[in-house]
């Protein structure tokens, strides 16, 4: 195995989104960065819950509130004060991850599947809370214009939904980054820690409560920033869609299927899943592909609890060692 | 004045009525995650998926829900067994329980939702019988029958569970599991046959309280997304695998959310359950009656 540090590794994440942005602008077809989009951002929310579900092992249902809050504060701050797509994502990080860290103080100190409970219902009540705020919107929801091209500094223009593609093909790329510095890092085998043993964990030292607030912390702002440039895809943004299921089954099932002990799991998972529906979704109906996600994850969960990496590697050990 | 007051004794009124409904669909829970520590959240699927077989058998043979409900607990009984079975092969004997497990559970409740849109639609469904419009008046309150007829439903299955539970060999053999399961391998007894059957127990109430639900209101396959919150929000307040204190937790909530859905309108009434259940974490996690 080839030893990659976090420098290395960095950059060559980077010049594989160089690659992909180069190729997408290459072939400049709106379609596929409509779609392209949509998995990208699947990769950001994946990577996200497996930060605190795969690395920590505690599990966040409510991937569609936190998704929700990046969105809705994006839908606020359009009405109350327009300002640019990269501090929207700033701000949705922040909303996110604000509450990500109180949902963490109020249930983590419990046992285990109260954070589970809590996330799923805190998805009810911010649906609720929005449904009733005229200013977002309401049950109606809210229209966002989308320009047809932005103007860069020194004059060029860009189609929009480019610019909107190449911010969460960054987001994509910071996030994987930032899974795989964390996976090396002291923080990572602290999150490693817990997911095996909590009580040992707690009793050799570690912060087990500041350490899980971090993680939430950290994975409710990914999710977050997924979900502030969404209205600006969407053009209508509704609360059904912004709180849709898929959402949340989406980022459980794709690190569940792909893996969920790395960052390459998560990745995996959602290009597989992302564009297994993108093409399904065109083929057949959305119900019967959302159908599919659930049966897939039940049976990834009950056959192969390690997922796609772990069938991998398993098959790796075997050919290595005969 | 005088309006007001009207309004309020019926908002109570229809609260307390609505709470007995709550307690039965929490009664299973109540077992699955406070007596066997099994978080079910698919439970509110399976109330759904009793709402469904009662709207099938109702509007196609013209049977009661209530009677169709009652028929159908043997086979929600064999389907929880067989569930805990798949749980227990896949998960608890790995000790893989906590973070697959969920996923397994969640994956189910998808699963039954959306195989419930491909089949019915996503329409809102109702059922047809004699008590479903009037309503019985005492004084300046209304007792709509509607929700009279699940309330007293609901008690009768609560207090036959109640009964279950203290009385008999089977139900004390289900509070020993859910002490110290350990002592009851000791004493030579199958913790996991238990378990099954406790668990069996659990989903059975889903048929009964999945017909009571389509009496009292349409059903839509998305509808048990609502009662996630609310049944653990109970079950949590009420102190886990408390029966008694559940059913106080039940009409505690349901009197809240009925004063709730009266005075600031009914789209803010799926919130005091989340409040409900973040304010009993964060002062009395054990909830009322915890151990």
């Amino acid at each position: 195995m080839i030893v990659v540090n976090t420098g290395k590794f960095s950059l060559i994440t980077i010049a594989v989104g160089a690659v992909v942005m180069a190729f997408s602008h290459w072939v400049n077809v709106d379609y596929l960065y409509f779609a392209s989009y949509t998995i990208l951002q699947f990769i950001v929310l994946a990577t996200a819950w497996n930060i605190l579900g795969g690395y920590c092992g505690y599990v966040n249902f409510g991937s569609a509130a936190f998704f929700a809050m990046g969105a809705y504060s994006s839908v606020f701050m359009h009405k109350f004060f327009p300002v640019p797509i990269p501090v929207l994502i700033v701000i949705g990080a922040l909303v996110s991850g604000i509450a990500g860290l109180g949902m963490g103080y109020l249930t983590l100190r419990l046992r285990g599947s109260f954070f589970a409970i809590a996330t799923l219902a805190l998805a009810v009540v911010l649906q609720t809370l929005v449904v009733n705020w005229d200013f977002v919107g309401g049950s109606r929801g809210a229209y966002i214009i989308r320009p047809e091209t932005l103007e860069l500094p020194g004059g060029i223009e860009i189609n929009y939904i480019e610019y909107l593609f190449f911010l969460m093909l960054s987001l994509a790329v910071f996030a994987i980054i930032t899974a795989r510095t964390i996976e090396r890092s002291q923080l990572g085998f602290g999150f490693a820690t817990i997911r095996d043993d909590e009580m040992a964990a707690e009793a050799s030292g570690v912060p087990t409560l500041r350490v899980k607030l971090i993680a939430t912390t950290i994975s409710g702002a990914f999710m977050g920033m997924a979900g502030a440039p969404f209205p600006y895809y969407i053009g209508y943004l509704q609360p059904s869609s912004a709180f849709g299921l898929e959402y949340a089954v989406n980022s459980i099932a794709m690190p569940m299927i792909g893996g969920t002990t790395s960052w390459i799991g998560p990745l995996v998972g959602a290009i597989l899943l992302g564009s297994a529906q993108q093409y399904a979704t065109v083929t057949i109906s959305s119900a019967v592909n959302l159908l599919i996600v659930g049966l897939m994850l039940v049976g990834f969960v009950i056959i192969a609890p390690n997922g796609i990496v772990g069938l991998v590697q398993e098959r790796l050990r075997k050919w290595r060692q005969p | 004045m005088e309006i007001s007051w009207d309004l309020f004794l019926n908002a109570i009124a229809a609260g307390l009525l609505l709470g007995a409904f709550y307690a039965a669909v929490t009664a299973g829970i109540s077992i699955s995650f406070g007596m066997l520590d099994i978080v079910n959240i698919a439970h509110p699927a399976f109330v759904i998926l009793g709402s469904y077989i009662a709207y099938f058998f109702n509007i196609n043979f013209g049977v009661d829900p209530i009677l169709v409900s009652i028929i159908a607990l043997p086979v929600f009984y064999l389907l929880g067994a067989s569930v805990y079975q798949v749980y227990y092969l896949s998960f608890e004997k790995r000790g893989q329980d906590s973070l697959r497990g969920l996923a397994f559970f969640f994956g189910l409740l998808f699963v039954t939702e959306v195989g419930l849109i491909l089949v019915f639609g996503v329409d809102y469904r109702y059922v047809e019988a004699a008590y479903i419009g009037p309503s019985v008046h005492i004084g300046i309150v209304d007792f709509p029958l509607r929700m009279l007829v699940p309330c007293l439903a609901a008690l009768a299955l609560f207090g036959a569970l109640q009964l279950f539970v203290t009385r008999t060999f089977m139900g004390r053999a289900i509070m020993a599991v859910s002490q110290d399961q350990l002592a009851l391998q000791l004493m030579a007894v199958d913790p996991i046959k238990i378990k099954r059957i406790a668990f069996g127990v659990s989903i059975a109430t889903c048929a009964v309280a999945g017909a009571l639900l389509i009496i009292i209101q349409p059903v839509e396959p998305s509808v048990g997304r609502e009662y996630i919150g609310r049944i653990f929000a109970i079950c949590v307040l009420g102190g886990l695998g408390s029966m008694p204190g559940t059913l106080i937790a039940a009409v505690l909530l349901g009197v809240v959310e009925s004063l709730t859905a009266t005075f600031y309108g009914p789209s803010w009434a799926p919130a005091v359950s989340f409040g409900f259940l973040l304010l009993t974490l964060a002062f009395r996690p054990a909830g009322l009656f915890g151990r």
